[in-house]
């Protein structure tokens, strides 16, 4: 067989450190991304990246890096691949320390760590709060330089609309459109990695990026991919609410000391030192999202009866915070007018992180053959809920894993992609401009915008932090509506140029697929873990839920279909998650 | 009658298509953005005065003013989309494309050169694989914060819009690239191929294009020290060149 090629969907930290991990193999690379890959959703990760170097005499270790990691997803995630990350951790900061990531220094010119929730050891590495902003630079580069030996082809301002499927199911390349000609074109790849981020786009306003719809995810499950823990989403305790989004403060500003707390008795109350001493301000985001709901809306303190606590800095001195925290004390002065070194910053928690994902091997391997998934799209490392800093983490491990395996998996066919007729990628190409004409000549005057809306609000109302079987209900009622409604979308620009309503149509129609298996998936699980919490059924259920669920698109039933799976608990026992 | 946010956009639906400008007037918000207010527009995409139009096209990604996308210039200046908040800004809002990159369509242009300038100084630090190769140099930090603040830069492309030598005539750079240059040729292994990204900046649209008019500097929504690195390197261009020249 002639050389391999390998596509990557997204650019990212997973999709531009599996273009390197493929492009370093001597495998050509195509790397497909709405964006500019250098302005990819990774650059807003501010915090760290987390790895068990113990540089602070501390006594910390790869296997309580691990330990912390599942039982901070409350023993959901398989936990071989876990391991596998952390023990990799530490040779990751390298990796990324020789590419010239600024990290924060301390005096004798090593790597400085800090605190993040969910651990009781300094672990964090970090470049000041821009954390995942230097590391995507650093791998940005790294795929320039490639580009510039021509080992790498980018296209950027491209959408990814669907892979293209051989008669076995096999997949055989993509299918995408260019975001400004608004042309459909296939491309054959040996093998293809999905890359692409997240899903907050499906809860209207999150902390996401505009391009983390999910969309790709969707059109691959309605392809046939399997989606997994759909119902595990992160919901960040500290965001500032927004009109246009939801802006994160990082757990790194409790990582440096801050403290929240609320007015109770005319005196402030420190309600997550009080109810949680030990590990304070620093306990799992699920912990702390559902403890300031509970401030809010059950004790009814929020600041001037607003949907507000306080995290405080002020106690800091600004110049280690300057050093530290710079980044995100710029966004809250920018965005809010106000001095968080001299005025505690008003918070509120915040749609953040999509724990559930595509379905994967431990190499990285979807249920389709030849589609491979890495980063937030997938759902491998954190179970029922993610820890601080370990997202960066898990993305350039995930970008290290599926790279390797696709360049194996492509370099053992037998028959590669220019085997596969033309017509399979011809007749894909047609469904999907179909779709764009139907999209475009659509009359039934609905506003695709205007349905966003809706879905954002019933999911951020009745799928996030507390959950109700009867509105869980309600609300995919709501989303069957909205998928009805959706078939009558109406386009003010029918334009062929740079449209952005249809490339936003598009993207509509698959999350609202996804927002089902969300809201489906979360249904079904009758127990609490994690972030999943629902008060008719408070505790963990391992007897019960102690599995991994999947859901598939069968196109004639109506609704997603779901099946479940042994979670792989082979190294870590069972215990109770308290903190 | 409930407060209103008068915009005025410059608008062209196709590269080659002659602009004109349409008013819009939406529901005023508290902490309304510019990103916002075209939000609003998508949805409901109706003139001032009344008549049906299309949802303006812009450039945006992560709204925190960290991916470098919704560059424009609003009411004449150079900003970031997401950043500039209603109630700071006079009205009505003018809003234009960067004037200094290819206009792809109404507030979206493109700025793939810049992309290209950071490939033709190598800006990267050649690393010998990603393999375990051990830890990075040690760099006091001093060093690590000087260094920090070039590794900042957004590509946003404002220094480059507010520069009078940034054009097709000159080639020039601009102040963002230089900014790199600084950042890797004094990184301890980034310094060993410092001559590489010295003789690039020597060639056509080098260095020397700089006119000093420091606008740049000013214009940076990340206030990076632009002029300070154009001055340091200009420095290494200089002794690069002179000991070529004493060498031949």
């Amino acid at each position: 067989m002639a050389e391999p090629r390998v596509i990557i969907v997204g650019g990212g930290l997973a999709g531009l450190m599996a273009t390197i991990k493929v492009a370093e193999q001597g495998v050509p690379v195509d790397v497909f991304s709405i964006v500019p890959v250098k302005r990819s959703h990774s650059v807003c990760a501010q915090g760290g990246i987390n790895a068990a170097k113990n540089l602070k005499g501390e006594g910390d270790s790869t296997w309580k890096h691990f330990d912390d990691t599942v039982f901070g997803g409350d023993f959901l995630a398989n936990q071989p691949p876990v391991r596998d990350m952390t023990e990799v951790a530490p040779g990751i900061i390298d990796m990324l320390d020789r590419m010239g990531v600024m990290f924060n220094r301390t005096a004798e010119g090593l790597l400085d760590f800090r605190r993040f929730g969910g651990t009781l050891y300094n672990r964090t590495a970090f470049s000041g709060a821009t954390t995942g902003q230097q590391l995507l630079y650093a791998l940005d580069e790294q795929v320039r330089r490639f580009e510039a030996e021509d080992r790498v082809r980018k296209f950027e301002h491209w959408e990814f609309l669907s892979v293209v499927l051989d008669a076995q199911k096999t997949c055989r390349g993509i299918c995408a459109m260019d975001l400004r000609t608004m042309e459909v074109h296939t491309f054959p790849a040996d093998a293809v990695i999905l890359a692409t981020g997240g899903v907050g786009a499906i809860f209207g306003k999150s902390t996401n990026s505009v391009a983390c719809t999910g969309s790709a995810q969707g059109a691959v499950y309605q392809q046939g991919a399997f989606y997994a823990n759909g119902e595990f989403i992160q919901v960040h305790p500290t965001a500032i609410p927004g009109e246009d989004k939801l802006r994160l403060m990082s757990e790194s500003a409790r990582g440096e000391g801050g403290r929240m707390w609320a007015w109770k008795d005319n005196q402030k109350w420190f309600f997550l030192e009080d109810w949680y001493p030990k590990y304070g301000n620093l306990v799992p985001r699920d912990i702390a999202t559902r403890a300031i709901h509970k401030v809010v809306f059950e004790l009814g303190l929020g600041v001037d009866g607003q949907p507000a606590v306080y995290l405080d800095l002020t106690h800091i001195d600004p110049k280690i915070l300057d050093r530290k925290l710079g980044g995100i004390l710029e966004i809250y002065e920018k965005f809010v007018g106000v001095d968080p070194r001299h005025e505690p910053m008003k918070v509120f928690p915040g749609v953040h992180y999509t724990m559930g994902g595509l379905w994967v091997d431990f190499k990285h391997r979807t249920n389709i053959p030849g589609l491979l998934a890495a980063g937030e799209c997938e759902y491998q490392y954190h179970g029922a809920n993610r820890l601080g800093a370990n997202a960066l983490l898990s993305c350039i491990y995930a970008g290290r894993v599926s790279g390797v395996a696709a360049v194996e998996y492509a370099r053992g066919l037998s028959n590669g992609a220019a085997s596969v007729p033309a017509s399979v990628f011809d007749q894909e190409k047609l469904q999907q401009e179909e779709r764009n004409r139907h999209l475009l000549h659509g009359q039934g005057g609905e506003n695709p915008f205007t349905i966003w809306k809706e879905m954002g609000r019933w999911m951020t109302e009745h799928a996030t932090v507390i959950r109700y079987n009867d509105k869980l209900q309600l609300c995919d009622n709501k989303l069957v509506e909205l998928l009805d409604r959706y078939q009558r979308i109406n386009l003010s620009d029918q334009s062929r140029w740079s449209n952005q309503s249809l490339t936003f149509a598009r993207e509509l129609g698959n999350m609202l697929q996804l927002a089902r298996v969300i809201t489906l998936g979360a249904l079904r699980r009758n127990e609490s873990r994690g972030a999943h919490y629902k008060p008719d059924f408070p505790t963990r259920d391992d007897q019960n839920w102690l599995k991994t669920t999947k859901a598939w698109f069968a196109p004639d039933a109506g609704e997603p279909q779901f099946a479940y799976e042994p979670v792989d608990t082979s190294l870590l026992p069972l215990r109770e998650r308290k903190y | 009658m409930s407060k209103t946010v008068d915009l005025r956009i410059q608008r062209r639906l196709t590269p080659d298509a002659r602009p004109h400008w349409e008013t819009f007037r939406i529901p005023h918000r508290p902490s309304l953005n510019i990103i916002g207010a075209l939000m609003y527009i998508a949805e409901n995409p109706v003139t001032a005065d009344g008549q049906a139009t299309v949802p303006v096209s812009y450039d945006s990604n992560c709204l925190e003013e960290v991916c470098g996308s919704c560059t424009m210039r609003i009411n004449g200046k150079v900003g970031m989309a997401c950043s500039a908040l209603v109630d700071k800004l006079q009205e009505p809002i003018r809003l234009e494309p960067l004037g200094h990159f290819p206009v792809i369509r109404d507030l979206q242009v493109d700025r793939a050169r810049l992309f290209e300038d950071l490939k033709r100084v190598k800006a990267w630090i050649p690393i010998d694989g990603t393999y375990d190769l051990g830890p990075g140099p040690r760099l006091s930090q001093r060093d690590q914060e000087a260094a920090y603040n070039f590794a900042r830069c957004i590509s946003c492309a404002s220094c480059l819009e507010v520069c009078p030598q940034y054009n097709d005539e000159t080639q020039f750079v601009g102040a963002a690239v230089i900014g790199q240059v600084r950042l890797f040729n004094t990184h301890p292994t980034g310094k060993m191929n410092a001559h590489e990204r010295l003789e690039a900046l020597m060639g056509p649209g080098g260095i020397h294009e700089c006119g000093y008019a420091q606008n740049c500097l000013e214009a940076c929504p990340k206030d990076i020290p632009l002029t300070e690195a154009i001055t340091q390197v200009g420095g290494q261009v200089m002794r690069h060149a002179l000991l070529g020249f004493l060498k031949k």
